[in-house]
């Protein structure tokens, strides 16, 4: 239902530049510009202008969602949210992307292995992340540092896996974050499990899922999609699509826009703009309230762009152009709503000096905790292979214990 | 009782004794699943715990391995052994790991049930042993019972287990009886078990090769041959202790499984004993078990499982030495 009026009712069109966010390649220009619409299939020729639920603007007007706009479903989602929540969510916003430099800038220093960046995507994150309960719980793939953030993850614990000092990092019970998922789109089962194990409980979490536009080839997320529906599971599909799957684009990936394939399994999808902190919001509070009223699973494709490169190992350049990024800088998610905050008067020089300040005493604190992350006790091989343990991990850790003392001895002769 | 009644009246038990405990797969419900495992199930418990899935394997231990993580503890039915694959990647990626990775926050009670092996003249894929494919992961248990009794009390364990467990059925064994005592106190699950006494040689098995290994030592002992059966009952871990004793008394060792011999579990065991018993073995180490080949079509079965033959013309060899 939601989907299909989202699809239909026209978008608010004039004089807002807003149309560049929308669906196809439209963001796409340059040399490497394909065709930007298929005519191939009824859904994709639906048409690109009328899908992108956006409730503040690049130039960051609040669209009017009174009365019978489009986007009116979702927007009583935020239709009070305060000037100081506005603010929380610019702090997020802001303090996540200083994060992510940081880590970036600490792979360079050669202090990370690898870092995978979210530059570009915060809006995505923070809106969907500030729109969960304490209840409800999250399954990541391995860019969510946004989310995870809202979930009160100690960012430095993030960095754990990347560092390459563990394989996780945080207590996935302690905030109901799930460890990062590498293998692309198998936490989407997981969530789906999990959302099943919750409507068994009787219980009213919802469930939300993140991956990529690359991931939603993985036949896994197809048969979440499949379970969630059959078993109406309170799950909510959040797909942030950045544009890009390292270098193959969405036209190497899908023949329809993401959100549409939701139809063919039974529920609605939506496509939301993701680089607007407060569409994101209030589309994923209007998921996760359909879920836990019993309504079933929904997908969210948030449209949005991976500005960095895909990892610290991967160079953008030989792929895409610097006019589609220059593009997408213009719809930038954190601008947009500072732009808002200045317009409305909802935040004045003292809040942008401050955060500036907390925001570097973030950066310094992450610098300090990573350079001071320990290596892992060698033991640390054999910890926690099995719960119940077993006996060939008992005979290698005794042979390596040997081993590492056979040194100590020759050491000590 | 037969040995597929013994699963099923174990999956009861565990339904009973314990809400958590789900049972998922293909066909499970209302057909009580092609082997009729679970016969009945789901008119006791209902389709909330006897849950039909889609057709998607992989789907079906993703989902549970969500399951688990809220605290469910998912029995799950691989129709056929080689149907496993497409869920291949969830059991050796996600299920095998995730303790480790979350440094033993998390824990995963799943049991994944997979009817294997051939000599029922089935069809492709229906026949094969891929066993050792999983116990080469780190992260899973992986057993076979060889009769009802091992079949009741093991899935017991399996089920009772925080770890994920990989449990073989060997389906030509489905329909072999024996007694089944519900009160009985079982050993652990990876203990093997010396199933007959010998003196000259030691046959090592496990699943549906046990019985065979059982007759081989009937027919030998007519020739005058004490062997001594082991049961191995667990492929991961392998009770090399039990094996050892075993070998240190015979000084000769055959391992038979119907798996492809090349790098199976056979070779893990040869390996290992001869490496613990070196100075008592008077032959090499020897395996009998499939070819490295597809498996047959089911004309050509025979030729390809172990037979006693096979076995036997292994037992004269290693005595020969
Ligand atoms: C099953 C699997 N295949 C390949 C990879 C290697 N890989 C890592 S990320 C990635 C691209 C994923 O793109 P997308 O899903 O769009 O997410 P994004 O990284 O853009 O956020 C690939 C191919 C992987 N991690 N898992």
């Amino acid at each position: 239902m939601t989907e299909s009026t989202a699809a239909r009712k026209p978008r608010r069109s004039a004089g807002s530049k807003a149309a560049g966010t929308t669906g196809g390649k439209a963001g796409t220009t340059g040399a490497k510009r394909t065709r930007t619409t298929r005519k191939t299939g009824a859904a994709a020729a639906k048409g690109s202008e009328t899908e992108l639920v956006q409730l503040l603007t690049p130039e960051g007007e609040r669209i009017e969602t009174a009365g019978d706009s489009a986007y009116a479903e979702y927007a009583q989602y935020v239709a009070d949210i305060t000037p100081d929540e506005l603010r929380g969510l610019y702090r997020d916003m802001v303090l996540t992307r200083r994060f992510d430099a940081e880590a970036t800038a600490l792979q360079r220093q050669g202090e990370l292995g690898l870092w995978a960046s979210l530059l570009g995507q915060e809006a995505a994150q923070i809106g969907s992340g500030r729109a969960t309960r304490d209840d409800d719980y999250v399954f990541p793939t391995y860019r969510e540092h946004g989310v995870a953030w809202c979930r009160g993850v100690d960012p430095t614990n993030l960095l754990g896996m990347f560092r390459g000092v563990n394989n996780g990092g945080w207590d996935p019970n302690s905030n109901n974050f799930h460890l990062y998922t590498i293998v692309i789109g198998s936490q989407a089962l997981h969530a789906t499990g999990y959302a099943m194990g919750v409507a068994k409980d009787g219980a009213d979490s919802g469930v939300i899922a993140y991956f990529g536009d690359g991931a939603s080839s993985q036949g896994d997320v197809s048969e979440a999609f499949n379970f969630a529906a059959v078993y109406n599971a309170p799950v909510v599909f959040f797909c942030q699509n950045n544009q890009w799957a390292i270098s193959e684009s969405n036209e190497k990936q899908t023949r329809v826009p993401l959100y549409q394939r939701a139809q063919g399994f039974g529920f609605p999808g939506v496509r939301v703009d993701g680089n607007d902190v407060l569409a994101s919001l209030a589309v994923t509070r209007w998921a996760l309230d359909r879920a836990r009223r019993g309504e079933g699973p929904a997908l969210i494709e948030a449209y949005t762009y991976r500005m960095g490169a895909h990892t610290t190992s991967d160079d953008p350049s030989r792929y895409r152009h610097d006019d589609e990024r220059a593009a997408w800088e213009a719809k930038d998610p954190i601008l947009r709503l500072r732009r808002f905050l200045e317009s409305a008067n909802h935040a004045d020089e003292g809040f942008f000096a401050e955060l500036e300040a907390e925001s570097e005493a973030l950066g310094k604190r992450v610098r300090e905790v990573v350079r001071a992350m320990p290596d892992p006790d060698r033991f640390a091989i054999f910890e926690n292979v099995y719960a119940d343990g077993h006996a060939l991990v008992d005979e290698e850790r005794a042979r390596f214990a040997a081993y590492q003392a056979s040194f100590a001895e020759a050491e000590g002769v | 009782m037969a040995l597929a009644k013994a699963i099923n009246e174990s999956l009861r038990r565990a339904l009973e004794s314990d809400p958590k405990v789900l049972i998922m797969g293909e066909d499970v419900g209302k057909l009580g699943g092609v082997f009729r495992v679970t016969d009945g199930l789901q008119k006791d418990f209902g389709e909330d715990r006897v849950i039909d899935t889609p057709l998607a394997e992989s789907g079906i231990v993703g989902t549970a391995i969500g399951l688990a993580l809220r605290g469910y503890r998912p029995v799950v039915e691989i129709q056929f052994d080689g149907f496993v694959f497409p869920a291949y990647d969830q059991i050796v990626t996600q299920l095998a790991k995730m303790h480790a990775r979350s440094l033993g926050k998390v824990k995963l009670p799943v049991v994944i049930r997979i009817p294997y092996g051939g000599g029922i003249g089935a069809v492709e894929h229906h026949s094969e042993s891929p066993e050792a494919l999983f116990a080469h992961v780190a992260g899973l248990k992986v057993v076979s019972p060889s009769n009802a009794a091992d079949a009741y009390w093991m899935m017991q364990q399996a089920i009772q287990s925080d770890d994920p467990v990989i449990y073989f059925e060997p389906k030509r064994r489905y329909w072999d009886k024996a007694e089944v005592d519900a009160e009985a106190i079982p050993g652990p699950l990876h203990a093997a078990r010396v199933v007959r006494e010998g003196t000259d040689l030691t046959l090592a098995a496990y699943g549906p090769m046990v019985k065979l290994c059982q007759e081989v030592a009937d027919a030998a002992a007519e020739e005058g041959r004490s062997l001594e059966v082991v049961d191995l009952r667990s492929i991961s871990p392998v009770d090399f202790d039990t094996v050892q004793t075993s070998v240190e008394k015979t000084r000769r060792l055959v391992v038979v499984h119907e798996a492809p011999v090349f790098l199976g579990s056979g070779a893990e065991i040869a390996a290992r004993i001869t490496e613990r018993c070196f100075y008592h073995l008077e032959a090499p180490v020897l395996r009998v078990g499939g070819y490295h080949a597809p498996y047959p079509p089911a004309r050509l079965e025979e030729e390809y499982l172990p037979d006693l033959d096979r076995v036997l013309d292994a037992v004269d060899r290693s005595l020969a030495y």
